[in-house]
Protein backbone atom coordinates (compact mmCIF):
# COMPACT_ATOMS: atom_id res chain seq x y z
CA UNK A 1 0.00 0.00 0.00
CA UNK A 2 1.28 3.88 -0.94
CA UNK A 3 1.91 5.83 1.56
CA UNK A 4 1.42 9.29 0.97
CA UNK A 5 2.68 11.98 3.52
CA UNK A 6 0.96 15.15 3.41
CA UNK A 7 3.47 17.98 3.51
CA UNK A 8 1.13 21.28 3.63
CA UNK A 9 4.88 23.28 4.94
CA UNK A 10 5.52 23.16 1.39
CA UNK A 11 2.66 25.49 -0.17
CA UNK A 12 2.45 27.53 2.90
CA UNK A 13 6.14 29.26 2.64
CA UNK A 14 9.35 29.51 0.64
CA UNK A 15 9.83 29.39 -2.61
CA UNK A 16 6.46 27.48 -3.86
CA UNK A 17 4.50 29.52 -2.09
CA UNK A 18 5.60 32.20 -4.01
CA UNK A 19 5.31 30.55 -6.95
CA UNK A 20 1.38 29.74 -6.25
CA UNK A 21 0.93 33.76 -5.04
CA UNK A 22 2.79 35.18 -7.97
CA UNK A 23 0.05 32.62 -10.21
CA UNK A 24 -3.03 34.30 -7.99
CA UNK A 25 -1.78 37.71 -8.75
CA UNK A 26 -1.33 36.74 -12.69
CA UNK A 27 -4.82 35.33 -12.79
CA UNK A 28 -6.25 38.38 -11.14
CA UNK A 29 -4.17 40.55 -13.56
CA UNK A 30 -5.61 38.31 -16.59
CA UNK A 31 -9.33 38.36 -15.39
CA UNK A 32 -9.26 42.14 -14.33
CA UNK A 33 -8.19 43.56 -17.50
CA UNK A 34 -10.07 41.09 -19.26
CA UNK A 35 -13.73 42.15 -17.65
CA UNK A 36 -12.62 45.83 -18.33
CA UNK A 37 -12.37 45.35 -21.73
CA UNK A 38 -15.24 42.65 -22.29
CA UNK A 39 -17.29 45.79 -20.39
CA UNK A 40 -16.66 48.06 -23.35
CA UNK A 41 -16.62 45.45 -25.98
CA UNK A 42 -19.81 44.07 -24.41
CA UNK A 43 -21.58 47.62 -23.94
CA UNK A 44 -20.49 48.21 -28.10
CA UNK A 45 -22.21 44.84 -29.30
CA UNK A 46 -25.12 45.26 -27.13
CA UNK A 47 -26.35 48.94 -28.39
CA UNK A 48 -25.35 47.16 -32.10
CA UNK A 49 -27.19 44.37 -31.04
CA UNK A 50 -30.44 46.70 -30.53
CA UNK A 51 -29.40 49.11 -33.27
CA UNK A 52 -32.36 50.08 -36.01
CA UNK A 53 -30.06 48.95 -38.96
CA UNK A 54 -29.92 45.49 -39.62
CA UNK A 55 -26.79 44.63 -40.87
CA UNK A 56 -25.45 46.29 -37.58
CA UNK A 57 -27.94 44.21 -35.74
CA UNK A 58 -26.78 41.30 -37.54
CA UNK A 59 -23.37 41.22 -37.26
CA UNK A 60 -23.94 41.44 -33.52
CA UNK A 61 -26.36 38.21 -33.68
CA UNK A 62 -23.68 36.89 -35.24
CA UNK A 63 -20.48 37.36 -32.92
CA UNK A 64 -22.92 36.58 -30.13
CA UNK A 65 -23.88 33.27 -31.05
CA UNK A 66 -20.27 32.50 -32.59
CA UNK A 67 -18.49 33.18 -29.65
CA UNK A 68 -20.79 31.92 -27.04
CA UNK A 69 -21.08 28.45 -28.86
CA UNK A 70 -17.72 27.66 -29.30
CA UNK A 71 -15.42 26.00 -26.68
CA UNK A 72 -13.28 28.76 -24.65
CA UNK A 73 -10.10 26.20 -24.98
CA UNK A 74 -10.52 26.61 -28.58
CA UNK A 75 -10.82 29.74 -29.12
CA UNK A 76 -7.49 30.57 -26.80
CA UNK A 77 -5.52 28.04 -29.14
CA UNK A 78 -7.36 30.12 -32.08
CA UNK A 79 -6.04 33.69 -31.33
CA UNK A 80 -2.94 32.37 -29.82
CA UNK A 81 -1.71 30.41 -33.08
CA UNK A 82 -3.96 32.66 -35.19
CA UNK A 83 -3.86 36.12 -34.82
CA UNK A 84 -0.68 36.75 -36.55
CA UNK A 85 -2.97 36.18 -39.69
CA UNK A 86 -6.29 37.92 -39.20
CA UNK A 87 -5.34 40.56 -36.58
CA UNK A 88 -4.61 43.88 -37.49
CA UNK A 89 -0.47 44.73 -37.70
CA UNK A 90 -1.03 47.08 -35.07
CA UNK A 91 -2.21 44.93 -32.43
CA UNK A 92 0.12 41.70 -33.25
CA UNK A 93 3.02 44.61 -32.89
CA UNK A 94 1.14 45.59 -29.49
CA UNK A 95 0.86 41.85 -28.29
CA UNK A 96 4.76 41.25 -29.35
CA UNK A 97 5.49 43.74 -26.80
CA UNK A 98 3.46 42.34 -23.99
CA UNK A 99 4.20 38.94 -22.88
CA UNK A 100 2.13 37.32 -25.86
CA UNK A 101 0.91 34.29 -24.29
CA UNK A 102 -0.81 36.97 -21.49
CA UNK A 103 -1.78 38.96 -24.73
CA UNK A 104 -3.22 36.17 -26.72
CA UNK A 105 -5.41 34.52 -23.08
CA UNK A 106 -6.43 38.58 -23.05
CA UNK A 107 -7.91 38.81 -26.76
CA UNK A 108 -9.32 35.11 -26.06
CA UNK A 109 -11.22 35.49 -22.95
CA UNK A 110 -12.27 39.47 -23.24
CA UNK A 111 -13.93 38.28 -26.91
CA UNK A 112 -15.50 35.01 -25.48
CA UNK A 113 -16.56 37.00 -22.47
CA UNK A 114 -17.45 40.35 -24.14
CA UNK A 115 -20.41 38.12 -25.70
CA UNK A 116 -22.41 37.26 -22.28
CA UNK A 117 -21.78 40.11 -21.18
CA UNK A 118 -23.22 42.21 -24.28
CA UNK A 119 -26.13 39.98 -23.29
CA UNK A 120 -26.63 40.70 -20.14
CA UNK A 121 -26.57 44.56 -21.13
CA UNK A 122 -29.18 44.23 -23.84
CA UNK A 123 -31.62 42.16 -20.79
CA UNK A 124 -30.67 45.21 -18.63
CA UNK A 125 -32.01 47.36 -21.08
CA UNK A 126 -34.86 45.38 -21.71
CA UNK A 127 -35.92 45.29 -18.21
CA UNK A 128 -35.96 49.03 -18.13
CA UNK A 129 -39.63 50.42 -18.83
CA UNK A 130 -40.35 52.07 -22.39
CA UNK A 131 -41.61 54.63 -20.60
CA UNK A 132 -38.45 55.88 -19.14
CA UNK A 133 -37.41 56.27 -23.28
CA UNK A 134 -40.45 57.99 -23.98
CA UNK A 135 -39.75 60.33 -20.98
CA UNK A 136 -36.07 60.86 -22.89
CA UNK A 137 -37.36 61.19 -26.06
CA UNK A 138 -39.97 63.80 -24.99
CA UNK A 139 -37.29 65.81 -23.46
CA UNK A 140 -35.69 66.13 -27.14
CA UNK A 141 -33.01 63.66 -26.80
CA UNK A 142 -32.26 61.41 -29.85
CA UNK A 143 -32.13 58.10 -29.51
CA UNK A 144 -29.17 57.51 -29.30
CA UNK A 145 -28.67 60.41 -26.34
CA UNK A 146 -31.64 58.71 -24.41
CA UNK A 147 -29.98 55.55 -24.09
CA UNK A 148 -26.30 57.04 -23.45
CA UNK A 149 -27.83 59.45 -20.35
CA UNK A 150 -30.96 57.33 -19.53
CA UNK A 151 -31.28 53.99 -20.44
CA UNK A 152 -27.31 52.72 -19.85
CA UNK A 153 -27.10 54.28 -16.78
CA UNK A 154 -29.93 52.57 -15.04
CA UNK A 155 -29.37 49.09 -17.34
CA UNK A 156 -25.71 49.03 -16.41
CA UNK A 157 -26.37 49.34 -12.70
CA UNK A 158 -29.22 46.59 -13.35
CA UNK A 159 -25.88 44.71 -15.07
CA UNK A 160 -23.50 44.76 -12.13
CA UNK A 161 -24.35 41.22 -10.34
CA UNK A 162 -24.32 39.83 -13.55
CA UNK A 163 -21.11 41.46 -14.38
CA UNK A 164 -19.45 40.36 -11.08
CA UNK A 165 -20.47 36.82 -12.00
CA UNK A 166 -18.82 37.20 -15.31
CA UNK A 167 -15.45 38.20 -13.56
CA UNK A 168 -15.95 35.10 -11.30
CA UNK A 169 -16.39 32.94 -14.05
CA UNK A 170 -13.05 34.65 -16.04
CA UNK A 171 -11.14 34.57 -13.04
CA UNK A 172 -12.65 30.58 -13.38
CA UNK A 173 -11.58 30.49 -17.07
CA UNK A 174 -8.64 31.74 -16.90
CA UNK A 175 -6.92 28.69 -15.65
CA UNK A 176 -7.01 27.63 -19.70
CA UNK A 177 -4.60 30.08 -20.54
CA UNK A 178 -1.90 27.62 -19.09
CA UNK A 179 -2.46 25.33 -22.21
CA UNK A 180 -0.71 28.36 -23.91
CA UNK A 181 1.91 28.69 -20.88
CA UNK A 182 0.21 31.67 -19.01
CA UNK A 183 1.86 31.44 -15.42
CA UNK A 184 -1.38 31.75 -13.42
CA UNK A 185 -2.48 30.26 -10.59
CA UNK A 186 -3.49 26.73 -11.67
CA UNK A 187 -0.36 26.79 -14.05
CA UNK A 188 1.88 27.41 -11.20
CA UNK A 189 -0.01 24.75 -9.19
CA UNK A 190 1.17 22.22 -11.64
CA UNK A 191 4.35 24.05 -11.47
CA UNK A 192 4.47 23.02 -7.59
CA UNK A 193 3.14 19.68 -7.99
CA UNK A 194 6.07 18.55 -11.00
CA UNK A 195 8.16 19.91 -9.01
CA UNK A 196 7.62 18.68 -5.30
CA UNK A 197 5.38 15.91 -6.09
CA UNK A 198 3.22 17.50 -3.53
CA UNK A 199 0.15 17.43 -6.45
CA UNK A 200 -2.67 17.14 -3.52
CA UNK A 201 -1.35 20.26 -1.43
CA UNK A 202 -0.58 22.39 -4.60
CA UNK A 203 -3.80 21.78 -6.35
CA UNK A 204 -5.80 21.88 -2.85
CA UNK A 205 -4.33 25.51 -1.79
CA UNK A 206 -5.08 26.60 -5.72
CA UNK A 207 -8.92 25.20 -5.13
CA UNK A 208 -8.95 27.14 -1.77
CA UNK A 209 -7.97 30.22 -3.73
CA UNK A 210 -10.95 30.00 -5.74
CA UNK A 211 -13.01 29.28 -3.35
CA UNK A 212 -12.13 32.47 -1.54
CA UNK A 213 -12.18 34.66 -4.45
CA UNK A 214 -15.82 33.39 -5.48
CA UNK A 215 -16.90 33.99 -1.69
CA UNK A 216 -15.82 37.18 -1.58
CA UNK A 217 -17.38 37.80 -4.72
CA UNK A 218 -20.75 36.38 -3.75
CA UNK A 219 -20.51 38.47 -0.67
CA UNK A 220 -19.91 41.97 -2.79
CA UNK A 221 -22.86 41.43 -5.55
CA UNK A 222 -25.40 40.52 -1.89
CA UNK A 223 -24.07 44.19 -0.51
CA UNK A 224 -24.76 45.76 -4.14
CA UNK A 225 -27.82 44.37 -4.36
CA UNK A 226 -28.99 45.41 -1.15
CA UNK A 227 -27.53 49.17 -0.78
CA UNK A 228 -27.67 50.40 -4.83
CA UNK A 229 -30.33 48.28 -6.86
CA UNK A 230 -33.34 48.09 -4.31
CA UNK A 231 -33.48 51.73 -3.04
CA UNK A 232 -33.44 52.55 -7.13
CA UNK A 233 -35.87 50.22 -7.79
CA UNK A 234 -38.02 50.89 -4.71
CA UNK A 235 -41.31 53.14 -5.41
CA UNK B 1 -49.90 77.09 -31.83
CA UNK B 2 -51.11 73.67 -32.57
CA UNK B 3 -53.60 72.71 -35.45
CA UNK B 4 -54.46 69.67 -36.31
CA UNK B 5 -56.74 69.21 -39.61
CA UNK B 6 -58.71 66.00 -40.77
CA UNK B 7 -55.80 63.97 -38.67
CA UNK B 8 -56.82 59.52 -38.36
CA UNK B 9 -54.68 57.20 -36.94
CA UNK B 10 -55.07 53.17 -36.49
CA UNK B 11 -53.74 51.06 -34.20
CA UNK B 12 -53.71 48.02 -36.68
CA UNK B 13 -57.83 47.58 -37.47
CA UNK B 14 -58.69 50.26 -34.39
CA UNK B 15 -59.47 53.57 -35.94
CA UNK B 16 -58.53 55.38 -32.60
CA UNK B 17 -58.32 58.57 -33.97
CA UNK B 18 -60.86 59.63 -36.68
CA UNK B 19 -60.71 63.00 -38.51
CA UNK B 20 -60.07 65.36 -35.90
CA UNK B 21 -60.01 68.50 -36.53
CA UNK B 22 -58.92 70.37 -33.38
CA UNK B 23 -56.77 74.17 -32.80
CA UNK B 24 -54.80 75.78 -29.94
CA UNK B 25 -54.19 79.04 -29.75
CA UNK B 26 -50.83 80.39 -27.88
CA UNK B 27 -51.84 80.87 -23.79
CA UNK B 28 -54.84 78.61 -24.65
CA UNK B 29 -55.55 75.91 -21.56
CA UNK B 30 -58.07 72.99 -23.31
CA UNK B 31 -59.01 69.90 -21.47
CA UNK B 32 -59.60 67.10 -23.39
CA UNK B 33 -61.78 64.82 -21.47
CA UNK B 34 -63.71 60.90 -22.59
CA UNK B 35 -64.11 57.77 -21.37
CA UNK B 36 -61.62 55.75 -21.22
CA UNK B 37 -60.28 54.21 -24.21
CA UNK B 38 -61.45 56.59 -26.09
CA UNK B 39 -58.09 57.88 -27.74
CA UNK B 40 -57.09 61.00 -25.53
CA UNK B 41 -53.71 59.40 -24.54
CA UNK B 42 -53.76 58.79 -28.34
CA UNK B 43 -54.21 62.21 -29.42
CA UNK B 44 -52.11 64.17 -26.83
CA UNK B 45 -49.33 61.73 -27.70
CA UNK B 46 -49.70 62.53 -31.39
CA UNK B 47 -48.24 66.45 -30.69
CA UNK B 48 -44.92 65.10 -29.68
CA UNK B 49 -45.29 62.36 -32.27
CA UNK B 50 -44.59 60.35 -29.60
CA UNK B 51 -47.54 58.28 -32.04
CA UNK B 52 -47.13 59.97 -35.57
CA UNK B 53 -50.45 59.88 -37.29
CA UNK B 54 -51.47 58.19 -40.45
CA UNK B 55 -53.29 60.62 -42.38
CA UNK B 56 -53.78 64.34 -42.21
CA UNK B 57 -52.06 66.98 -41.13
CA UNK B 58 -50.84 68.32 -37.69
CA UNK B 59 -48.99 71.39 -37.40
CA UNK B 60 -47.13 72.26 -34.07
CA UNK B 61 -45.12 75.33 -33.26
CA UNK B 62 -45.34 76.07 -37.25
CA UNK B 63 -43.59 72.93 -37.80
CA UNK B 64 -45.44 70.20 -40.19
CA UNK B 65 -44.85 66.74 -38.15
CA UNK B 66 -45.64 64.82 -41.40
CA UNK B 67 -42.89 67.17 -43.10
CA UNK B 68 -39.98 66.00 -44.14
CA UNK B 69 -37.52 68.91 -43.19
CA UNK B 70 -39.01 68.55 -39.24
CA UNK B 71 -36.47 68.02 -36.82
CA UNK B 72 -38.73 66.09 -34.25
CA UNK B 73 -35.70 66.02 -31.62
CA UNK B 74 -36.05 70.14 -31.43
CA UNK B 75 -39.56 70.17 -31.95
CA UNK B 76 -39.90 67.87 -28.88
CA UNK B 77 -37.25 70.62 -26.69
CA UNK B 78 -39.92 72.92 -27.26
CA UNK B 79 -42.69 70.65 -25.51
CA UNK B 80 -42.80 70.18 -21.88
CA UNK B 81 -44.45 66.35 -21.78
CA UNK B 82 -46.19 64.80 -18.58
CA UNK B 83 -46.82 61.47 -17.94
CA UNK B 84 -49.89 60.01 -15.80
CA UNK B 85 -46.81 57.81 -14.19
CA UNK B 86 -44.35 60.60 -13.37
CA UNK B 87 -41.73 58.64 -15.34
CA UNK B 88 -38.80 60.32 -13.85
CA UNK B 89 -35.41 59.13 -14.33
CA UNK B 90 -35.11 56.38 -11.06
CA UNK B 91 -30.80 56.46 -11.20
CA UNK B 92 -30.57 60.58 -11.12
CA UNK B 93 -31.84 63.23 -7.70
CA UNK B 94 -34.54 65.40 -8.14
CA UNK B 95 -31.78 67.98 -9.33
CA UNK B 96 -30.27 65.81 -12.05
CA UNK B 97 -33.26 64.63 -13.00
CA UNK B 98 -34.40 68.68 -13.73
CA UNK B 99 -30.80 69.88 -15.39
CA UNK B 100 -30.15 66.58 -17.61
CA UNK B 101 -31.77 68.13 -21.05
CA UNK B 102 -31.10 71.84 -20.59
CA UNK B 103 -27.30 70.79 -19.69
CA UNK B 104 -27.30 68.19 -22.38
CA UNK B 105 -29.49 69.82 -25.26
CA UNK B 106 -29.67 73.27 -24.32
CA UNK B 107 -25.79 73.46 -23.53
CA UNK B 108 -26.88 75.52 -20.49
CA UNK B 109 -23.50 75.32 -18.05
CA UNK B 110 -23.80 73.20 -15.10
CA UNK B 111 -24.37 76.33 -12.64
CA UNK B 112 -26.39 77.99 -14.62
CA UNK B 113 -28.63 74.64 -15.20
CA UNK B 114 -28.90 74.32 -11.36
CA UNK B 115 -29.70 77.89 -10.34
CA UNK B 116 -32.98 77.44 -12.91
CA UNK B 117 -33.92 74.41 -11.63
CA UNK B 118 -33.71 75.40 -7.72
CA UNK B 119 -35.81 78.11 -9.13
CA UNK B 120 -38.32 75.90 -10.95
CA UNK B 121 -38.11 73.42 -7.31
CA UNK B 122 -39.02 76.64 -5.41
CA UNK B 123 -42.19 77.63 -7.73
CA UNK B 124 -43.38 73.56 -7.28
CA UNK B 125 -42.55 73.99 -3.26
CA UNK B 126 -40.05 71.32 -3.46
CA UNK B 127 -36.84 72.91 -2.94
CA UNK B 128 -36.04 70.85 -0.19
CA UNK B 129 -35.79 67.93 -2.48
CA UNK B 130 -33.32 68.71 -4.48
CA UNK B 131 -31.06 65.90 -3.27
CA UNK B 132 -33.44 63.11 -2.62
CA UNK B 133 -34.12 60.42 -5.25
CA UNK B 134 -37.52 59.62 -6.77
CA UNK B 135 -38.03 56.91 -4.91
CA UNK B 136 -37.82 58.94 -1.88
CA UNK B 137 -40.96 61.40 -3.03
CA UNK B 138 -44.42 60.68 -2.41
CA UNK B 139 -46.71 60.43 -5.78
CA UNK B 140 -47.44 64.12 -5.52
CA UNK B 141 -43.80 64.99 -5.30
CA UNK B 142 -43.02 62.95 -7.94
CA UNK B 143 -45.41 64.31 -10.17
CA UNK B 144 -44.77 68.33 -9.46
CA UNK B 145 -40.86 67.19 -10.20
CA UNK B 146 -41.57 66.01 -13.38
CA UNK B 147 -43.52 69.60 -14.27
CA UNK B 148 -40.15 71.29 -13.12
CA UNK B 149 -38.54 68.74 -15.21
CA UNK B 150 -40.45 69.80 -18.43
CA UNK B 151 -40.26 73.42 -18.02
CA UNK B 152 -36.72 73.48 -17.52
CA UNK B 153 -36.25 73.47 -21.31
CA UNK B 154 -38.85 76.48 -21.15
CA UNK B 155 -41.81 74.61 -23.66
CA UNK B 156 -43.66 77.02 -25.46
CA UNK B 157 -46.58 74.08 -24.79
CA UNK B 158 -46.67 71.90 -21.93
CA UNK B 159 -48.99 68.58 -22.54
CA UNK B 160 -50.21 66.51 -19.80
CA UNK B 161 -51.92 63.01 -20.03
CA UNK B 162 -53.80 62.27 -17.20
CA UNK B 163 -51.51 63.89 -14.71
CA UNK B 164 -53.32 63.16 -11.14
CA UNK B 165 -54.97 59.68 -12.30
CA UNK B 166 -51.97 57.99 -10.65
CA UNK B 167 -52.29 59.89 -7.32
CA UNK B 168 -54.46 59.41 -3.96
CA UNK B 169 -57.11 61.61 -3.65
CA UNK B 170 -54.94 63.86 -0.69
CA UNK B 171 -52.33 64.78 -3.32
CA UNK B 172 -54.26 65.44 -6.12
CA UNK B 173 -54.67 69.27 -5.12
CA UNK B 174 -51.11 70.10 -4.70
CA UNK B 175 -50.70 68.97 -8.61
CA UNK B 176 -53.23 71.01 -10.02
CA UNK B 177 -52.34 74.19 -7.74
CA UNK B 178 -49.30 73.76 -9.75
CA UNK B 179 -50.58 73.47 -13.02
CA UNK B 180 -52.96 76.55 -12.54
CA UNK B 181 -50.69 78.53 -11.75
CA UNK B 182 -48.69 77.74 -15.09
CA UNK B 183 -51.82 78.00 -16.90
CA UNK B 184 -52.49 81.90 -15.44
CA UNK B 185 -49.17 82.42 -16.15
CA UNK B 186 -50.00 82.36 -19.80
CA UNK B 187 -48.54 78.96 -20.94
CA UNK B 188 -50.08 77.27 -23.32
CA UNK B 189 -51.62 73.92 -22.49
CA UNK B 190 -53.10 70.83 -23.41
CA UNK B 191 -54.64 68.44 -20.52
CA UNK B 192 -56.36 65.27 -20.50
CA UNK B 193 -57.87 64.92 -17.34
CA UNK B 194 -60.99 63.75 -16.09
CA UNK B 195 -60.73 66.72 -13.32
CA UNK B 196 -64.00 68.75 -13.73
CA UNK B 197 -63.09 71.32 -10.83
CA UNK B 198 -59.43 72.19 -12.77
CA UNK B 199 -61.87 72.13 -16.34
CA UNK B 200 -64.37 74.30 -15.35
CA UNK B 201 -62.11 76.96 -13.67
CA UNK B 202 -58.35 76.94 -15.00
CA UNK B 203 -59.69 75.76 -18.60
CA UNK B 204 -60.63 78.09 -21.84
CA UNK B 205 -61.97 75.42 -23.79
CA UNK B 206 -63.05 71.24 -22.89
CA UNK B 207 -63.28 69.35 -25.90
CA UNK B 208 -65.01 65.74 -25.89
CA UNK B 209 -63.73 62.66 -27.48
CA UNK B 210 -65.65 59.39 -27.91
CA UNK B 211 -64.19 56.26 -30.22
CA UNK B 212 -62.05 58.77 -31.30
CA UNK B 213 -64.26 61.47 -33.21
CA UNK B 214 -64.55 64.85 -31.10
CA UNK B 215 -68.27 64.91 -30.36
CA UNK B 216 -68.27 68.33 -28.21
CA UNK B 217 -65.88 71.49 -28.38
CA UNK B 218 -67.11 74.23 -25.97
CA UNK B 219 -66.23 76.66 -23.68
CA UNK B 220 -66.71 75.52 -19.68
CA UNK B 221 -69.39 77.00 -18.85
CA UNK B 222 -71.30 76.34 -21.79
CA UNK B 223 -69.91 72.46 -21.70
CA UNK B 224 -71.00 71.77 -17.94
CA UNK B 225 -74.09 73.70 -18.59
CA UNK B 226 -75.97 72.41 -21.50
CA UNK B 227 -73.70 69.51 -22.86
CA UNK B 228 -74.95 68.48 -26.27
CA UNK B 229 -74.39 65.32 -27.16
CA UNK B 230 -75.57 62.45 -25.31
CA UNK B 231 -72.51 60.63 -24.80
CA UNK B 232 -71.09 63.85 -23.07
CA UNK B 233 -74.37 63.88 -21.17
CA UNK B 234 -73.72 60.32 -20.02
CA UNK B 235 -70.10 61.05 -18.99
CA UNK B 236 -70.55 64.12 -17.52
CA UNK B 237 -73.09 62.42 -15.07
CA UNK B 238 -70.52 59.54 -14.19
CA UNK B 239 -67.47 61.80 -13.05
CA UNK B 240 -69.60 64.12 -11.25
CA UNK B 241 -71.59 61.93 -9.66
CA UNK B 242 -69.54 61.35 -5.70
CA UNK B 243 -69.91 57.66 -6.49
CA UNK B 244 -67.54 57.03 -9.68
N1 LIG C 1 -49.71 51.04 -28.79
C1 LIG C 1 -50.99 50.61 -28.99
N2 LIG C 1 -51.21 49.53 -29.77
C2 LIG C 1 -52.47 49.09 -29.98
N3 LIG C 1 -53.57 49.64 -29.46
C3 LIG C 1 -53.40 50.72 -28.66
C4 LIG C 1 -52.10 51.25 -28.38
N4 LIG C 1 -52.24 52.31 -27.56
C5 LIG C 1 -53.56 52.43 -27.33
N5 LIG C 1 -54.27 51.48 -28.00
C6 LIG C 1 -55.72 51.35 -28.02
O1 LIG C 1 -56.23 52.53 -28.59
C7 LIG C 1 -57.40 52.94 -27.92
C8 LIG C 1 -57.23 54.35 -27.39
O2 LIG C 1 -56.24 54.35 -26.39
P1 LIG C 1 -55.84 55.63 -25.55
O3 LIG C 1 -55.51 56.73 -26.49
O4 LIG C 1 -54.79 55.23 -24.60
O5 LIG C 1 -57.19 55.95 -24.78
P2 LIG C 1 -57.43 56.84 -23.50
O6 LIG C 1 -56.20 57.58 -23.17
O7 LIG C 1 -58.56 57.75 -23.88
O8 LIG C 1 -57.87 55.91 -22.41
C9 LIG C 1 -57.65 51.92 -26.84
O9 LIG C 1 -58.61 50.99 -27.32
C10 LIG C 1 -56.33 51.26 -26.64
O10 LIG C 1 -56.48 49.94 -26.22
MG1 LIG D 1 -54.98 57.50 -21.43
Amino acid sequence: MLKYKFDWAVVTSGKYFDWLASGLYVTIQLSVVSVALSFLLGLIIAVMRMSHVRPIRWFAHGYLEFFRNTPLLVQIFFWYFGSYKILPQAVNDWMNRQNFEFAAAVVALTIYTSAFIAEDIRSGVLSIPKEQMEAARSSGFSYLGSMRYIILPQAVRLTIPPLINQFLNLAKNSSLAMTIGVAELTYQARQVESYTFKGFEAFTAATLVYVVISSVITILVNIYNKTVLRPMRAR
Amino acid sequence: MIRFEGVHKWFGKLHVLNNVNLQVKQGEVVVVCGPSGSGKSTLIRTINELEPINEGRLIVDGMDLGGRGTDINKLRAEIGFVFQQFNLYPHLSVLKNITLAPIKIRRLDRKEAAQQAMALLERVGLAEKRDAYPSQLSGGQQQRVAIARALAMKPKIMLFDEPTSALDPEMIGEVLAVMKDLAESGMTMMVVTHEMGFAREVSHRIVFIDHGIILEEANPAEFFRNPKHERAQQFLRQVLSPMH
